[in-house]
């Protein structure tokens, strides 16, 4: 037990090398991820239904196709059309795209789900379109949206684990190197598992502080 | 102040608006009355385009729209319609996540770019106007049917338009509310501010409109002076509509 813990101890600076990887990883694919699923949000709701169309196909086949087929088509597979990427771009490319396949669809419902009647309010006052989304719709879509996007977020950080098949130094793939070189499996990929763990409740956290404050309006008086 | 010719509407192949014509002039209150489903909402809505007509001729102040062109090539045009034309829903349809103030001042800032300051005086006096002094800060969900509508009443007029069009809008309110929002409109009236009104209030109808309009299935079957309408209407149709009030008043 207690070589374990000196273990543990001893590949620390390793593992947290890992978990900082994890988070770029994790903070990089969300905020591409939702700035490229507000943009196909918008391509959904568009009146040109072309448009439209594209953005359902392009959800349709991120969502529909393994997430580690999506990373080594970009790691492995661009590379025969002259397009070679290191690890990390690679992996957050591929986590973008996808986390953005995710954000369009809950963005594209929690916009759907504001009644009609606050486009109207909106446009009886003379504002555009642009305007209506920005001042009345999207803060009210938000507070629908925070919940499945948090979800999404958590499901993110643990799904850079698989960045390490495309040779990312993350923290499972640090985990990994570490047990090749001790044998000390269960230590190891244990202690992994609890920096994602901690890395998880943090978010959850962070999410309730965030729904608390968007959501206040049905509180103050 | 409105002009509207041969208006027609239909709603998948049915016809909801069968060759409307009508005026209103400046200063005058018109109360459309009739049936569930004879057209008076839909007719209402077109005329700041929440719906789309499909033929005839609106103009409200010197902005006229060509029903006959799709309306996303003249959106222009539209809105500047609309921030002439007030328009008060059925269902309030306050923004939730702004107070009651934030409500009335948003049209002035973003649509009219009106200084923020500027907005906040205007805000408060309207407020106060409607009866609501005190709550400016509390948001839609802690306000009464009665107050939410008079906040909307209150963002209608922070646009200073030249026309308020009124959705039934006591409708959706507890019966002892509809009193104190009844009582706003009508001080809008005793100011000669040009306002149309579907309503079901025919009590109502007859004392505060100038004019009214009665609508059966699309089209407008008669129309007078409002207390001449209620007392002797010409048409069999209205002596029926009206009799079932009656039996209850």
């Amino acid at each position: 037990m207690e070589e374990a813990f000196q273990l543990a101890l001893d590949s620390a600076p390793f593992l947290l090398k890992g978990a900082y990887y994890t988070v770029i990883l994790s903070l990089g694919g969300m905020f591409f991820g939702l700035v490229l699923g507000f943009g196909l949000a918008l391509m959904r709701l568009s009146r040109f239904k072309s448009v439209s169309w594209l953005a359902r196909i392009y959800v349709s086949f991120f969502r529909g196709t393994p997430l580690l087929v999506q990373l080594f088509v970009i790691y492995y597979g661009l590379p025969q059309l002259g397009l070679e990427l290191d690890p990390l771009p690679a992996a957050l490319i591929g986590f973008s795209l996808n986390m953005a396949a995710y954000a369009c669809e809950i963005l594209r419902a929690a916009i759907g789900s504001i009644e009609r009647g606050q486009w109207e309010a909106a446009a009886s006052i003379g504002m555009t379109r642009a305007q209506t989304l920005r001042r009345a719709i999207l803060p009210q879509a938000m507070r629908t949206a925070l919940p499945p996007l948090g979800n999404s977020f958590i499901s993110l950080v643990k799904d850079t684990a698989l960045a390490a098949t495309i040779q990312v130094p993350e923290l499972f793939r640090q985990a990994q190197l570490i047990t090749a070189r001790t044998f000390e499996v269960f230590t190891m990929y244990l202690a992994a598992a609890l920096i994602y763990w901690i890395l998880a409740t943090v978010l959850s956290h962070l999410q309730n502080k965030l729904e608390e404050r968007v959501n206040r309006h049905d509180q103050e008086s | 102040m409105i002009v509207v010719e041969k208006l027609t509407k239909q709603f998948k192949g049915q016809v909801v608006l069968n060759g409307i014509d009508l005026q209103v002039k400046e200063g005058e209150v018109v109360a459309i009355i009739g049936p569930s489903g004879s057209g008076k909402t839909t007719f209402l809505r077109c005329l700041n385009f929440l719906e789309q007509p499909t033929s005839g001729r609106i103009k409200v102040g010197d902005i006229e729209i060509d029903t006959s062109r799709p309306l996303n090539q003249q959106q222009g045009l539209v809105r500047n319609l609309r921030q002439h034309v007030g328009f008060v829903f059925q269902n309030f349809n306050l923004f939730p996540h702004r107070t009651a103030l934030e409500n009335v001042i948003e049209g002035p800032i973003v649509v009219k770019k009106t200084p923020r300051a500027d907005a906040i005086a205007l805000g408060k006096k309207l407020l106060a106007k409607v009866g609501l002094a005190g709550k400016e800060d509390a948001y839609p969900r802690r306000l009464s049917g009665g107050q939410q509508q008079r906040v909307a009443i209150a963002r209608a007029l922070a646009m200073e338009p030249e026309v308020i069009l009124f959705d039934e809008p006591t409708s959706a309110l507890d019966p002892e509310l509809v009193g104190e929002v009844l009582a706003t409109i009508r001080g809008l009236a005793e100011e000669k501010r040009t306002m149309v009104i579907v309503t079901h209030e025919m009590a109502f109808a007859r004392d505060v409109a100038n004019r009214v309009v009665f609508f059966d299935k699309g089209v407008i079957v008669e129309q007078g002076e409002a207390k001449e309408l209620f007392a002797n209407p010409k048409e069999e149709r209205t002596r029926q509509f009206l009799s079932k009030f009656r039996n209850h008043a």
